[in-house]
């Protein structure tokens, strides 16, 4: 018989705290994967933030260490920088890292930090009960934009892996989403890539991933990837943003 | 070694190298930016260490919570409006049992205040400074001599209580020069902390966090906490004490203050006034005890700060009520002469009655 699904053996046999159809627990198992194939569970610390992956350090059976809200770039430059030979990746959502953290990771990104970010954008803070996020598309409403997000007012959802990539240090940015199984392997390929370029030394690398919420989106789950396909991809479209080894290979 | 003649702010960054500092993190701001010029320097380049400039006071103190997560000793420094942006990171340092040391060269407050010398942040340094329930070791160094040991020192507090030390100068100390003898080399390369965080090679993996969703999961870390801070107090605290042994009247200073009150007691000891100081040198475990003590001898304390009164609460709870508490500060970044304070002692001393 054929074996087509295991469990990654960097993921811990804990059954995943989040709400049916979320993101979180796809992007997890993803990046175990990686973890797995690449070879690096005993040599990666991971960083979690505050935010619904709080509790991702109890899912990722590698070593783990919590940042305060925004600063996971900080953080794991800290981390990197007194300890050059570990793989050291944050995992964001996108008020830690759109919000809070824009400063934190916009200098970590553009020192070149040879770190690896996993951004999760959901349009929406999710632990909180589901707050306008800097992503937030306009005209969506959360509770804190009962009427909807209006650019008047709140300004327009804010692209972070565009505004990267215009930064030096930056060597691959892939925004990406997991709302389908064809979306899912991109991302898991755009993860081991991110991953490569650290493994390489070139610098700072990051995957953002379009993440279902259907909890704050008020939506089924089958709607909410729908949702994602039909709203979110046309202000945050998919594809690569940066990666320094292709412009190589065109040279 | 033989001595050499450096201001304080330097005197800082050479004790931390040699006391196998691996990472420096800051951001400039004065009156403290000969740390960071010097670590820029002298730290970057030495083997296994690093040096950044930080966008922010903020982003530093993280990088800071990062290396010490994988066993590095780890350093950074500011001045009082920085050190404000720090105390999310300390917090989060207490709450993981992380060292660090933490310098702040306190300037003139509050908002941005002058960047002249004063010791307006006892109360932020003494009380924790950030969120929650937790303590930091404060030292308060009063010459370039005591920068550079109690430097050395903060580094080894740190690991051993796997706590922040805060090591509280000012101005004043950051800039004026002395001659300093530096009592260790620095190492090879610097120490590795056993049992940090360093990838699970091979082993159960492991977790560095402050989040707990169970109410009396983090009471037992609070109260694991407080038993260290026990022995701590129990172990660490440290004064000095200045010709007290006749003392009729005692003066309480601590850090340049109480280098300013020494001159002024010379003063009036020459009058013939018996005046002595007790200096707190651990100002976070407060020298509580010694003062209980001296309060056997003498009635009189006088409180000498560089600030509207802070220190003076810890001096009235000391005491209880055994012994009378007279007050005397200049805010805002004013330096006072020996010879103003002297004059203030002189006062009191008669005033009382002790002549």
């Amino acid at each position: 018989m054929k074996n087509v699904y295991t469990r990654p053996k960097s993921l811990k046999k804990t059954p995943f705290h989040y709400c049916p159809g979320c993101g979180h627990s796809i992007a997890h198992r993803l990046i175990c994967e990686v973890i797995d194939e690449m070879g690096l569970r005993d040599n990666t610390l991971g960083v979690p933030p505050p935010g619904c992956s709080v509790f991702a350090y109890n899912y990722f059976d590698v070593d783990m260490a919590e940042s305060a809200h925004g600063r996971g770039a900080a953080v794991a430059t800290g981390i990197k920088r007194a300890f050059p030979e570990i793989v050291v990746f944050t995992y964001q959502g996108d008020g830690d890292l759109a919000g809070i953290g824009t400063a934190e990771t916009i200098h970590a990104a553009n020192r070149g930090e040879n770190i690896t970010t996993i951004f999760i954008n959901n349009a929406v803070y999710g632990m909180t009960g589901g707050q306008m996020a800097p992503t937030t598309l306009c005209g969506m409403k959360t509770s804190t934009t009962p009427y909807g997000r209006d650019h008047i007012l709140e300004g327009h959802p804010i692209k972070m892996s565009e505004m990267l990539a215009m930064l030096e240090g930056v060597v691959y940015i892939e925004r990406v989403a997991v709302n389908s199984p064809v979306n899912i392997r991109k991302t898991k390929k755009a993860i081991a890539k991110a991953f490569e370029m650290q493994l390489n030394k070139c610098g700072f690398s990051m995957v953002e991933i379009l993440s279902p919420c259907p909890t704050n989106w008020k939506m089924s789950s089958v709607q909410a990837w729908k949702w994602i396909d039909e709203e979110m991809t046309k202000v945050f479209p998919l594809g690569v943003f940066k990666d320094v080894t292709e412009k190589k290979d065109a040279d | 070694m033989a001595k050499v003649f450096m201001d304080g702010n330097s005197s800082i960054a050479e004790a931390a190298i040699r006391a196998g500092c691996r990472c420096y993190f800051g951001y400039p701001i004065t009156p403290q930016n000969e740390i960071t010029e010097y670590m820029a320097t002298n730290l970057s380049r030495r083997k296994g260490c690093s040096f950044v400039q930080a966008e922010s006071e903020v982003a530093a103190i993280n990088m800071v919570y990062g290396a010490s997560i994988v066993g590095a000793r780890a350093m950074t420094s500011s001045s009082s409006p920085g050190i404000s942006l720090k105390q999310e990171g300390i917090s989060y340092l207490a709450a993981c049992e992380l060292p660090a040391v933490i310098v702040n060269m306190q300037r003139g407050g509050p908002g941005l205040g002058s960047i002249a010398a004063s010791q307006g942040d006892y109360f932020q340094a003494t009380r924790g400074g950030g969120h929650g329930d937790y303590r930091t070791i404060v030292l308060g160094p009063s010459s370039v001599q005591e920068l550079a040991d109690l430097t050395m020192r903060a580094f080894d507090l740190a690991d051993t209580y796997k706590i922040p030390v805060i090591i509280l100068g000012d101005g004043v100390l950051g800039q004026m020069m002395e001659p300093v003898e530096f009592k260790r080399e620095a190492p090879a390369e610097p120490p590795i902390r056993p049992g940090a965080l360093r990838g699970a090679q091979g082993q159960a993996s492991r977790i560095v966090k402050t989040f707990t969703s169970n109410p009396s999961e983090l009471e037992e870390i609070n109260w694991s906490l407080f038993r260290r801070y026990a022995l701590i107090k129990k172990e660490e605290t440290t004064y000095e004490t200045f010709m007290v042994d006749d003392a009729k009247l005692v003066v309480v200073a601590f850090g340049i203050a109480a280098r300013i009150a020494k001159g002024a007691i010379r003063n009036v000891r020459a009058e013939g006034l018996k005046v002595g100081l007790i200096r707190p040198i651990t100002l976070w475990p407060f020298p509580d005890e010694p003062l209980k003590e001296l309060s056997k001898t003498v009635k009189q304390f006088l409180v000498f700060e560089m600030n509207m009164g802070q220190m003076v609460e810890d001096v009235q709870l000391s005491l209880l009520g055994q012994g009378e508490v007279s007050f005397y500060g200049r805010p805002g970044g004013v330096i006072p002469t020996p010879s103003e304070v002297a004059r203030v002692i002189s006062r009191l001393y008669y005033q009382k009655g002790l002549k």
